[in-house]
């Protein structure tokens, strides 16, 4: 399922990687390769196993079988201050007795980088996240948007090969979160280091990844760039946990079909296929409006689009170019 | 939860009440020791401040403060140590009987005085013989020193959790730097807590230190017990225990303060 990219070479390679813990199987059969200087995420819901891939990858964890390889070399069985990659935790796991710039200095004053060469890295590093002037600060006296800053600028001033990300933007409200995303991706690209990142919020993984790796119950349902994730999701469980899908009874056969794709209207058709309904229940929520309806045949339909000035209980046409159906397995 | 007006006088009383029986005792002694009737006449009709020269004077206080304060920074220091080291190990890591040598732990402080007391004795005395001196006094007192900071150092590392660790591995530092550079800081103020509260529990112990003391030695409480029914002595034995009670009181009080600073600031 490894897509090639013939551009890039393999900075991360992961094979046959398995840990249970007790009876729990959290990682099953794991081959993934990552690419250098790419944006992968790894997206599931919580317990799919893609915590666990990359506490692995940090160090955290040791694997029941198989290999990791960093840049060429197995480092599955080496602790995790012997190899290059450095994590950004989901509760930022800063230091509360130090300040901001000493919290930054750590992985540098711990390899034995002298006080003023680290010093004027760990002042870059700030600057990097924008958070210029507050080294003196302790972390408690930050908000959380900032604490994420020093948790990414103490992890970026190592330069490691891979940088780690698990659910960092979390516990932020959702305005933060949207602004973090983009900052986020586009640090990524200005420091060019490879970011592997967990998350189970899907709309988060689209926006920032190059690649998507889907998990489900410790394997990976699906590899692939966002776009061909969303229009061509392999498995029922991908096509509904990636944006929202129909899966409808027509005639005998299943399709399924995104529902922005159908379009709802008193008359017009657009497309080749038509259903008749009763409009159930219409949701406002913000640009776009979601249809609920019953269809004529017992089914329901959920059509996304602009609003319509259509009143609950209308009959209504929902139609759809059937080229934009998919097929999972 | 609303009480009537009747039942709250009633309740406030009984409180009352309860904290008299407790600090009217402890107060006469401390107003006593600076009572200047050698007869402790009631209400004192003069304060003096010449039974507490007398008793900084006496050399059998000066010796009883002495190994009583060696035998508290002994026991506190054994205790700090071990008991970090247990609560360490049990919160850390996974092993068989976790759960049986935690409880282990905490037990002496459970035990009665005596038993614990005639068990070191007999111990130190027929198995083991060694003499019984300052080191089985302040081996006895380590017994119990270790819960308090045990217990303290426990409940930090639990709220600590591990990522603070794991953070200090992934930036490149090795396990030892780890507990040096983050996890002692973070548990200092824990340890001091703990250490306060053993040294205040050791400085006025006295069932235990009947057993392990040595022949010649006192400690401050055992040189109150022996010098009680002195009629001549009677002045400076309050001299003695309102010492005793300024020097438990302090530890406890501020290493309460400590654990209320730590609960709101020592964690974000």
């Amino acid at each position: 399922m490894v897509l090639p990219q013939p551009d890039r070479p393999v900075l991360v390679s992961i094979r046959n990687l398995s840990r249970s813990f007790g009876v729990v199987q959290a990682v099953d059969d794991v081959s993934l390769d990552v690419y250098a200087g790419e944006f992968l995420t790894l997206l599931g819901p919580s317990g799919s196993g893609k915590t666990t891939v990359l506490r692995m990858i940090a160090g955290f964890e040791k694997p029941d079988r198989g290999s990791i390889e960093l840049g060429g070399t197995d480092v599955s069985q080496l602790p995790p201050y012997e190899r290059d990659v450095n994590t950004v935790f989901q509760d930022y796991a800063l230091f509360p007795h130090m300040d901001v710039i000493s919290n930054i200095e750590y992985g540098l004053r711990v390899k034995g980088v002298e006080k003023v060469e680290r010093r004027a890295r760990a002042l870059v590093a700030l600057e990097q996240v924008r958070l210029g002037g507050y080294g003196e600060r302790k972390p408690a006296q930050l908000s959380g948007g900032q604490r994420q800053r020093v948790a990414l600028a103490r992890a970026l001033v190592n330069r490691p090969s891979v940088l780690l990300l698990d659910e960092p933007l979390g516990a932020l409200d959702l305005k933060l979160r949207e602004q973090m995303q983009i900052e986020l991706k586009e640090l990524q690209r200005e420091v060019g280091i490879t970011f592997i990142f967990v998350t189970h919020d899907q709309e988060e993984a689209l926006t920032m990844s190059d690649r998507i790796a889907i998990f489900n119950r410790g394997k990976i349902e699906q590899l692939g760039t966002p776009r061909e994730v969303y229009d061509n999701p392999y498995t029922t469980f991908v096509s509904e946990f990636v944006g929202q899908t129909n899966k409808y009874d027509l005639n005998g056969t299943t399709i399924n079909i995104r529902p922005e794709f159908i379009t709802i209207s008193k008359g017009e058709t657009f497309g080749d296929r038509t259903v008749a309904g009763k409009l159930r229940d219409a949701i406002f929520v913000g640009a776009t409006t979601r249809f609920l309806v019953d269809t004529v045949d017992g089914g329901t339909l959920i059509a996304t689009q602009r609003h319509e000035d259509i009143a609950v209980g209308d009959s209504v046409i929902l139609s759809w170019e059937s080229e934009k159906e998919f097929l999972v397995n | 939860m609303t009480i009537s007006k009747g039942a709250r006088y009633a309740l406030t009383s009984l409180m009352g009440i309860g904290l008299a029986f407790i600090y009217v005792p402890i107060t006469v002694v401390v107003i006593n020791s600076f009572n200047a009737s050698k007869t402790f006449s009631w209400p004192p009709n003069e304060f003096t401040t010449k039974w507490w020269s007398k008793a900084i004077e006496n050399r059998g206080v000066r010796e009883a403060l002495g190994w009583s304060i060696t035998a508290g920074l002994s026991a506190t220091a054994i205790a700090l140590v071990l008991g970090t080291c247990l609560a360490y190990a049990v919160s850390r890591y996974s092993f068989f009987g976790k759960e049986v040598i935690s409880l282990l732990v905490v037990l002496p402080i459970s035990l009665p005085g005596v038993v614990t007391g005639i068990a070191l004795s007999n111990a130190f005395n027929q198995q083991i013989g060694l003499s019984t001196g300052v080191l089985t006094i302040v081996i006895g007192h380590a017994t119990f020193c270790i819960v308090v900071v045990y217990n303290n150092a426990l409940a930090r590392l639990k709220r600590m959790g591990t990522s603070l660790q794991e953070a200090s591995m992934d930036l490149g530092a090795n396990g030892i730097t780890t507990f040096r550079l983050i996890t002692l800081p973070n548990l200092a103020s824990a340890l001091f807590a703990g250490g306060l509260l053993a040294f205040g529990l050791s400085f006025d112990e006295i069932v235990v230190t009947t057993f392990t003391a040595g022949p010649g030695i006192e400690t401050l409480p055992i040189w109150i017990y022996n010098n009680l029914f002195r009629p001549n002595q009677a002045p400076i034995v309050n001299v003695v225990a309102a010492t005793l009670i300024v020097v438990s009181v302090i530890p406890i009080y501020l290493s309460q303060r400590l654990s209320q600073d730590s609960t709101s600031g020592g964690r974000f």
